[in-house]
Formats: C-alpha cells, structure tokens, sequence
C-alpha cells in the first residue's frame, strides 16, 4: 500500500470479448497486469493459481453468473477482501443492494468509459 | 494494442454516440414541450450521462474540442442536477442548440474533419455563461430568501470552506473498500474546484476517539473517523460521489463555512439554512432513491448486419428446400412412414418458428424513423412562422430493418410538405375558427399483414383548383379531362409537380410526391390519400413487413404459377355472366356492384396456353394498383395463400415488364411474382410482352438456385 509502486493485477470476467479487450486495454496502458475469463467457472480456475489485486465481473454470463461468482469469491478465504466490481447495467438500487449483499465492492455502469473505469479501479485498489 | 483494434473500438465508440446524443435529444425534446419545467430532475440525470459518456470516451481518443465543449455541456448539467440553477425554458433552447453542436462534433471526428463547426465558439460562450450568471432573473426559484445557498455564489469562491466528517461504520472495509482510496478519490474530485491551485485546499484529519480498548478489537474492522477541509465551493453532490460504495456503511456530514475570519459568528448565523441546506440536499437524494428510474437499457449485443442478412437468406432457402420435403413426402408412397411424416410436419413448424424469429431480429421499433421528426417539424415551423404540433403513436410498432431504411426520407418528406403546404399560418387557422396551433398526426400499426403508417394534418387540405391548374399547365392531363376529387389527389404523384409559387428549399426543387411514391412502391408498398378541403389531409402509406419475404397468392394460369401480392388482393370472385361486359376495343369489364374494373386476361398477357379464357369459368383477383386503381386479373384456379422467400429477376436473368421477382414453389417449380401496376400500365397500352421467355427465365432460376 501507500507509496509501493507495485504492478496491480485486475482479473476481468466479461462473456463479451470487446468488453474484455477494452477492459484490458484500458487498464494495461495505465500500468495494471490484466488476466481474463469467459465467465465465473473459468474465473475461479484463475483464481486457484492467481491473486488479482481486483476482480471486475459482468453480471450477466454463461455457466455461472457474477453475483454467484461473488459469493464464492468470498468464501474463499484470501479473497475475503479483494475488491470486487461488478460491471452492471442498470444504476437500480435494487441491483447495487444485490451486489453488496453477494459481497461486491462497488460497480461500473455499463457503457463505461475508460477513464471512469480507470477512476473506480484506482478508488477501490489503488 | 494494434491500430486495428483501436479504430474496432472507435466504431463502436461513434455508434453509442449517436444513440446517447438521440437519447439526451429526446429527453430535452419532451422537456422542451413544457412551458414551465419542474419535475425535470430525472430528465437531467439521464442528459447528464448521457453527455458524460460521450465526454469520456472522446478522451481517450483524443477528440480535443469534442471533450471541451462536452466539458462545458456537462458543467451546465451538473449545476442543474445539483439544483445550483433551475431550470428554464431557455436553458432548455441553449442545450438542444448544444447537442445539436455535439452531434456535429461527433460526426466530424468520426469523418476526421477537423474544421470546427460553426456556433462552435458562440455556444461555448453561453454555455459557461449559463452557468456563472446563477441567480439572475427568473432561475432562482426561493421567494428572494437571500440565505439562499450556494446559487448566489460564484463556484470560484474562496471564502468557502466545507467540512466533511466521515464516520465509517466498522464493517465499511469488509468487502474491500479503502478509506484511504476513498479519500484520495475524494482529493482528486475536489481538485476541479481548487480555486487557485494551492495545495492546501485538502486537509485531512483522523479522529481517534472512538477507537475501542485493544481487547475489543476485531480485526478488519474500521473504528477510524476522518474529517477533511475543502476549500473551494465544490458540491456536495461531488462529495458523496467520493462515498458512493459505501453509503450505507458510514455517515457523512457536511459543514459549509463561510468566511476564515467570522467562522465563529457565521457558523452561528448561518447555523439554520446550512442545517437547512444539508437537510435539504439529502431529502432530495432519498427523494432522488425513491423515484423508480425508469431503465431504458436492456441486455442486447451488436451484431454486424451482414451476418444477419446471411442469416436470413439461408433460413430462406431452408424455408423452400424444406417445403420440397413436403411435397416429396406427399407425393411419394409413404403410407407406413408414419414417423418420417410426423417427423418432417413438425420440421415446418420448426422452420417457421426459426424464420419468424430471424425476422425479428432484423425487426425494429419504427420509433427510430420517427424520433427526427419532431425536430423537423419544429424547426421548419420556426422557419415558416406556423406553429406545428406533431404527435406519435405506435412507435413500437415494428418493421423490418431493411424497410425502415428506406422509409425515412420519404415520410420526411411528407411531414415536410405537410408542414409546408398542409397547415395554415395561425392568423388563417384563427380566421377559419380552428387552434392557432397545427396538428400532424403520425401512427404505425400492423394491419392484416402489412404496416399501415399514417400522417394525418388538420391542416387546409389539398388545394384541388390550384392541382387541376397546375397540372393542365404542366401538360400533365389535358383541359378537358373530368376528373374526380380522388384522381385529381393523386395529380400530385406525377414527375415535375409542384404546387409552391417559388420552388422552397423546404419541399421543393425536384423531391416531389412521385420520388416518394417510387420509394414506397420500390418497397413494395402504397401510397393512399384522402383530403377535405379546409379540414386537412390523411397519407396512409402500406408496407409490407418485409423485402425479402412476401406473402402472396399462388394461382394458376394453364400449366404455369404466378403469384400475386397479398397486398394488392382486394377480392376475388367467380364472376357471373351478367356482370361481364365487353367493350368496344376488345377489353373486358367486370361490374363488380358499382364499380367498373377492367379485365385482364393473364394467359394473354403471358402467351400461355391451355388457359381458361372464359372469366365465369374462372376466376377473377381484383387487386388494386398503389394508385387506387383496381383491375381483375382473370385466372385458373387460386392454389392457396403462401409465403414466398423473393428472388430476383434481375440478377438471374432480367427484368421483365409485369413481374417483379419470383420464388421456387414447394415443388421445386419457379413462380412468377406479378407486379400489378405494371400490369395496368401494360394492360392500358395494350402491348404484349416478352412473358414467352419466361420459361427459359425458369429455367436460368433453377440452374442457379441448384448450384
């Protein structure tokens, strides 16, 4: 933390390969290590052999959706405080009481723009 | 990342653009509508990021003066969703002339121009002015209360200093959030209000009071609180943007102080409105919470459209080779295969629920055509000095992509010639004791298997006289021909009319009613008028749901098939002796109760033999031409209704005067499809046709199909 300029690694779980490669893209010219999955059954392979400094997850996947992929994100104990987005798109209430309740950190509104994402990855990981 | 990928993600870049600009233009269109604007708070949202989209992604790629000027725009959203000014009519104007900039901008970087758009510097201008000249004239909606908070202010005031007290609740960083993040996010979105730059606008503070004894410690939790100076006048809304993920898990206060100097007698003066003023501005974000936002997005990808058409050509073809399977399985003896039978009936059905769901894909709301006509209509009325309403109904209504194309221009055309030479100046309505303001009607509904869309004005109607005159000048018709009201409407469909005394930039100059009549029957639909004199005039235009697929009639003329368009059946009849007339002349009429419809003998018309020349032993179509004219085309016998994948005629071979296309049947025989008003025209002049060939047309079909 603080002033440790170490290399931050985001793991992003989208179906979408555009939102993946921009995701990626994005976060890789600011200096972040990307990993990516397809959806949450793939994610939680990466998980077994990786720890991301944040994880951004689509809600909406084959195989497993976010919000479940969130939970077992936190059952699993190193990972019980990673920060975790959810990438959404709707701004209900509703769907951000689903996310804090599944355990997630905060969220992006989906179309995001770069820059946004680049303010909400650096608010919730630094 | 390789220059492909970056352009990959500038198209889809520009495209979401112009959906959001259409979107905030919608949204300022209805707030437009108001004469005073007051429950505009969700409206604004939307607008807000809507232009906050676009901003962003013009930055990262670089469009300079898009950013600035969305900077601007984006600005003047904010002070109104933050209720720092209300808003106004006149606002309203300044952003949809702001959007309308926008979209210039947006379409120039997307065709790398790089001239700035003209009213570029001008509207830059109004828009920061907008938005420092607060509290003037009839914004400031508070009864004169001069305690009236931050409106009054200039936002570079640096006699403000806010105090924010944030209290995490000890489970704030259980799933992930920092405090320490949370703040430096809150430095970075003050720092636009720093005044002069010094880096003392931010100091932060930690409260340790209520830190626990170590033995009640848990660990993980937060028992730290902070309270952070700001100078500057930075909105509260921008603070708790900072907080937003954990709102639920901490309390924020926020103290606003005046001057450095009177901070005591001020905190105390104040002490009521500022309480007020927080009061106020949470009430109004609960208030804000409790609105249902309505949603307006819905999970969907984008998929390129020649992959759709693909699609839907080879459902197409699957559609007619399955078809074949039918006729195959009928006609050959499977009397104990009662498996395969079943088999291939529940196929069709298959078949046709795949067809109707490609269809659907390609199908859209027609809102998208109509959503530009009410700025059309508004801005042509300024121009001419009327005032026009337009209304919409059935915008949902939906039609296939490839129709919807082709559709725009000749229904804006048509609003525009309504707007123009349908309704009257307010000072004629007024004198004719109707509203000041003119109404335009515009619907969509499905019908019996087409679309109707239908324009209907209040306005003056067709000037018949004036049609009469000006087509007799024109050498259109000649003087002495007696026309009925009806045909003398349809006047206006013929090349070179033009009723407007100097040929307006608006509707004039050569884009006449028979451009958009060919555009319409170029998608194989028609055109339908009925006008009252001083009441006002109806366009009805019919379409078919679709190009690529048409329902149709299959007849029989001798050996040969032919369809004919759904659309254009009126009915059809065994016709008795006595209605039959002949001519002088040698052309056939049917009285068909009190109308006259001329006979057309298809076997003549196509050279086929072995036909049923007697009508009464027959069968009589009547269908009816985009003009309204009706004529009976004698045929065999009626096969039944089908729905027929079109090919064409010209690609295969070529075109043919009476035919617009043709299909391959079930039984793997080609189908003419009849083009009706071709076979009037045709059918008037008396000529014969080349329809001999059509057999080696058929014959080219199927090569080409087969291989």
């Amino acid at each position: 933390m603080g002033n440790i300029n170490m290399t931050r690694t985001v793991l992003t779980v989208d179906d979408s390969k555009t939102i993946r490669e921009m995701v990626s893209f994005t976060l890789t010219t600011a200096g972040y290590n990307v990993l990516e999955a397809e959806d949450g059954v793939q994610a939680l392979k990466v998980l077994e052999s990786n720890q991301p400094n944040l994880v951004i997850t689509d809600l909406n996947m084959p195989n497993m959706d976010g919000l479940t992929l969130i939970k077992k994100i936190r059952e699993m104990g190193q990972f019980s405080s990673t920060p975790i987005l959810m990438l959404t798109t709707e701004n209900t209430d509703e769907r951000k009481n689903e996310g804090r309740s599944a355990g997630a950190t905060g969220w992006i509104v989906k179309p995001f723009d770069p820059e946004k994402l680049l303010q909400v990855v650096t608010k919730v990981c630094g | 990342m390789s220059a492909q990928n970056l352009d990959h993600f500038k198209k889809i870049y520009f495209e979401e653009c112009f959906e959001l600009l259409m979107n905030a233009e919608n949204q300022l269109m209805d707030l437009s509508a108001d004469e005073n604007p007051t429950n505009y708070l969700e409206s604004i949202h939307a607008i807000f990021r809507c232009i906050h989209s676009i901003k962003g992604g013009g930055g990262t790629f670089g469009f300079t003066d898009l950013v600035n000027f969305a900077h601007a725009y984006e600005t003047l959203l904010d002070y109104l969703r933050d209720e720092r000014i209300h808003l106004t009519h006149d606002l309203v104007t300044l952003m949809l002339r702001a959007n309308d900039l926008l979209e210039d901008l947006a379409t120039n970087a997307k065709e790398e121009d790089e001239v700035r758009p003209h009213g570029f510097d001008e509207l830059l201008d109004l828009l920061k002015q907008a938005v420092d000249a607060q509290g003037h004239g009839k914004e400031v909606n508070q009864g004169g209360n001069t305690n009236t908070l931050i409106s009054h202010e200039n936002i570079l005031d640096t006699n403000v200093t806010k105090v924010v007290t944030f209290i995490p609740k000890p489970n704030l960083m259980r799933y992930g959030n920092e405090p320490l993040l949370i703040l430096r996010e809150l430095k970075r979105l003050v720092n636009d209000f720093n005044p002069d730059g010094s880096e003392d606008f931010f100091k932060v503070e930690c409260l340790v009071e209520s830190l626990p004894s170590l033995d009640n410690f848990i660990s993980g939790e937060c028992y730290l609180t902070w309270k952070i100076t700001i100078q500057g006048n930075c909105p509260d809304t921008t603070i708790h943007e900072a907080f937003e993920f954990v709102e639920d898990d901490c309390e924020i206060s926020i103290q606003e102080e005046r001057n450095a100097e009177n901070i005591q007698t001020n905190e105390n003066d104040d002490e009521s409105p500022h309480a007020a003023q927080d009061k106020l501005t949470l009430a109004l974000q609960n208030k804000e919470k409790e609105t249902p936002k309505r949603d307006d997005t819905v999970q969907s990808i984008r998929v390129d459209l020649d992959r759709i058409d693909r699609l839907v050509n080879t459902v197409g073809e699957m559609v007619i080779k399955q078809a074949m399977l039918i006729d195959q399985a009928n006609s050959a003896e499977l009397s104990g295969q009662n498996e395969l039978i079943k088999g291939l009936q529940e196929l069709t059905q298959h078949t046709r629920d795949l067809q109707e769901s490609v269809m659907a894909i390609r199908a859209q709301p027609v809102k998208t055509v109509f959503a530009r006509l009410p700025k059309i209509v508004r801005e042509l009325g300024l121009e001419l000095s009327k005032d026009v309403r337009i209304e919409m109904s059935g915008e949902n209504t939906e039609i296939d992509k490839t129709v919807i194309e082709r559709l725009g221009e000749p229904l804006i055309h048509m609003i525009r010639n309504a707007v123009d030479h349908g309704i009257e100046t307010p000072d004629e309505r007024i004198k004719n004791s109707k509203n000041p303001h003119g109404t335009i009607h515009v619907s969509a509904e499905h019908r019996s298997g087409r679309i109707v869309i239908q324009i209907e004005d209040d306005g003056r109607g067709i000037n018949r006289e004036k049609v009469l005159e000006k087509a007799i000048k024109n050498n259109l018709i000649s003087e002495s021909t007696s026309l009925s009201d009806e045909e003398i409407d349809q006047l206006i469909f013929l090349p070179g009319f033009s009723t407007a005394a100097q040929v307006s930039n608006i509707s004039g100059r050569g884009v006449g009613m028979d451009v958009v009549r060919k555009s319409i029957q170029a998608l194989g639909g028609r055109i339908n008028i009925q006008s009252n004199v001083g009441k006002g005039s109806c366009f009805q235009l019919m379409l078919p749901l679709t190009l690529a697929v048409l329902d149709g009639m299959l007849i029989s003329v001798g050996e040969q098939c032919y369809i004919v368009p759904l659309i254009n059946i009126i009915e059809t009849i065994r016709p008795s002796l006595e209605s039959i007339r002949n001519l002088v002349g040698g052309n056939d009429i049917l009285q068909l109760r009190k109308e006259i419809i001329p006979l057309v003998y298809l076997h003549r018309m196509f050279s086929v033999e072995n036909a049923i020349t007697d009508p009464t032993k027959g069968i009589v179509v009547v269908v009816e031409t985009e003009g309204g004219e009706k004529i009976g085309l004698v045929v065999d016998e009626m096969l039944g209704q089908q729905q027929v994948v079109i090919k064409s005629l010209e690609a295969n071979y070529t075109a043919i005067n009476g035919i617009s296309g043709a299909t391959i049947l079930g039984n793997g025989r080609v189908a003419l499809i009849l083009d009706i008003s071709a076979l009037k025209q045709t059918n008037k002049t008396g000529q014969d046709n080349k329809a001999k060939s059509k057999s080696k047309a058929e014959k080219n079909i199927d090569q080409v199909s087969h291989s």
